[in-house]
């Protein structure tokens, strides 16, 4: 009888609720208690420095131009010995998606996200975040990275002389 | 006829304590409502306003009071106001007839408790059930937006449909207590329930009431997914908190009349009778809870099938049988 198993359906259903109704929540309590986010967790971004203590940033526009919603811009600057930075730098988390486009953009992996997820601002002002706010004094995800010792020729050392690099070919000697 | 000042003063003590009890019943209803939801969910449910989240109710009532008094350009204004309180006061007017305990003596005075004892009191709430349905069809129809005007229909539909499946599931009990004055069905009741005599009646009356007061699996006037609020999709403010709490009030009103119809009303070994009563009516608020969190909604085809061809014929066979069964008993 197709109204025996409807009622047993309903019953079957009623039956689990009240199972549930004794059940542990699965709340957490969130100012109270917080969950630690996986190390790769995507939040609040920051621009790290290499082993060396140098800005890893060469204002490339890499991750400004891969950001889809537009929210970094800088201005780049060259100091005397040849090596770029970012006279200034800026990400508006306001407008930030946290999708991590920038940091797969960056070739020198300065820029990188923190699993710092509570940036809550009551002027929405304050989550404009200047190169000050951004810059840490770590190496971040990758400590052994330094972009400049395997591409600065000319400004940190000879050509040849960086890392994974061989020495110029003398073509000379390859004559017959 | 003269009135005794004791007597006045002794009803007009009663109304209070009815309307007390009611509005208060129904905000934590309301709070009731949200926690078992959120436990039948896994979640905590509100839990940061005061000890407990026991003071939730008043800050609701807070917000609602404080906001926005909105009106859609082109409503019909004065129905529009007046919806609200249509869908309120009735809920709460039933509950004067309902005998919530045994009579006590005060001052040396017999006091029934209830407001009225009055020998149609069945009729009455018939009555004003059919009433509260203008409030869902006046408030859909004036606030001029599809959303509200569907639900209303719908609202319509369902609530004439089943406040017919509704009175013919008593007409059984008004044959067994041969009254239709509340506190004489109860009287009947003393030795043995209805809902023994009655168990089908029960379930029609029990599935009527839940389809009157709007509640999942038959809120289809209101199916959030469907048509944003239903009929009071464009009220704000305490107008829709009037609708709001009409609609816990009638979970209160209606689950108290099924009590009294079945359950023997205020009658209950050990307890003291309003306690019994307070139990059997909140039982019935769980139940209405409890069903929230479990069943889908009904489409509106099946809603309607099931009103008329099962529910209806259901309760006019039930009629003819206890007819018969009553005639040979003698
Ligand atoms: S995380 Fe995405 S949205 Fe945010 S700055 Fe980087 S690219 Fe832009
Ligand atoms: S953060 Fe990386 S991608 Fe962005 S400008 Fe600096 S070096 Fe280029």
């Amino acid at each position: 009888m197709k109204i025996l198993s409807d009622i047993a359906a309903l019953l079957t259903g009623m039956w689990i609720t009240w199972k549930h109704i004794f059940r542990r929540p699965v709340t957490i309590q969130y100012p109270e208690e917080k969950r630690t986010p996986y190390p790769r967790y995507r939040a609040r971004i920051v621009l790290t420095r290499d082993p060396d203590g140098g800005e890893r940033c060469v204002a490339c526009q890499l991750c400004s131009a891969a950001c889809p919603v537009d929210c970094i811009s800088m201005q780049p600057g060259e100091e005397a010995d040849g090596r770029r930075y970012a006279e200034w730098f800026r990400i508006n988390f306001a407008r930030c998606i946290f999708c991590g486009l920038c940091a797969e953009a960056c070739p020198t992996l300065a820029i990188q996200m923190t699993p710092d997820f509570e940036i809550c601002k009551r002027d929405i002002m304050d989550l404009v975040y200047e190169k000050e706010d951004l810059l840490i004094d770590g190496c971040g995800k990758s400590p052994e990275y330094n972009f400049y010792r395997h591409a600065g020729i000319g400004v940190t050392q000879q050509r040849g002389e960086g890392i994974e690099e061989k020495r110029p070919v003398d073509v000379r000697s390859l004559l017959p | 006829m003269i009135y005794d000042p004791i007597d006045i003063a002794l009803i007009l003590a009663k109304i209070g304590l009815v309307f007390f009890v009611i509005l208060t019943l129904a905000a934590y209803l309301v709070f009731a409502e949200r926690k078992v939801l959120a436990w039948i969910q896994d979640r905590k449910g509100p839990n940061r306003v005061g000890p407990f989240g026991l003071l939730q109710p008043l800050a609701d009532l807070i917000k609602l009071l404080t906001k926005e008094d909105f009106r859609p350009i082109g409503a019909d204004k004065w129905l529009f106001y007046l919806a609200p309180a249509m869908a309120a006061i009735p809920a709460i007017m039933i509950f004067a007839v309902i005998p919530f305990g045994a009579p006590l003596t005060l001052f040396g005075h017999t006091v029934p408790l209830q407001v009225a004892d009055l020998n149609v009191g069945l009729l009455l709430f018939m009555a004003l059930s059919s009433i509260a349905v203008y409030g869902v069809a006046l408030g859909g129809w004036a606030s001029n937006s599809k959303y509200a005007l569907l639900g209303s229909i719908r609202g319509l539909a369902q609530l004439i449909s089943y406040e017919l499946s509704m009175g013919l599931s008593l007409v059984p009990v008004v044959m067994l207590a041969r009254s239709f004055r509340l506190s004489d069905i109860v009287n009947a009741q003393s030795g043995c329930w209805f809902i023994v005599y009655q168990p089908l009646a029960f379930v029609i009356f029990l599935i009527s009431i839940a389809a009157e007061c709007k509640r999942i699996p038959f809120d289809l006037p209101e199916a959030e997914g469907e048509l944003v609020a239903g009929f009071h999709t464009e009220y704000s403010g305490m107008r829709f908190g009037l609708f709001f709490v009409g609609e816990y009030i009638n979970i209160i009103v209606l689950g108290g009349l099924a009590a009294t119809f079945f359950l023997g009303g205020w009658h209950g070994p050990w307890l003291p009778p309003a306690v019994w009563f307070a139990l059997k009516v909140l039982s019935f608020a769980f139940l209405f809870i409890w069903m929230r969190g479990t069943l889908p909604r009904l489409r509106y085809d099946q809603l309607m099938h099931f009103g008329w061809k099962i529910l209806t014929p259901l309760a006019l066979v039930n009629i003819v049988v206890t007819g018969w069964w009553l005639v040979l008993r003698g």
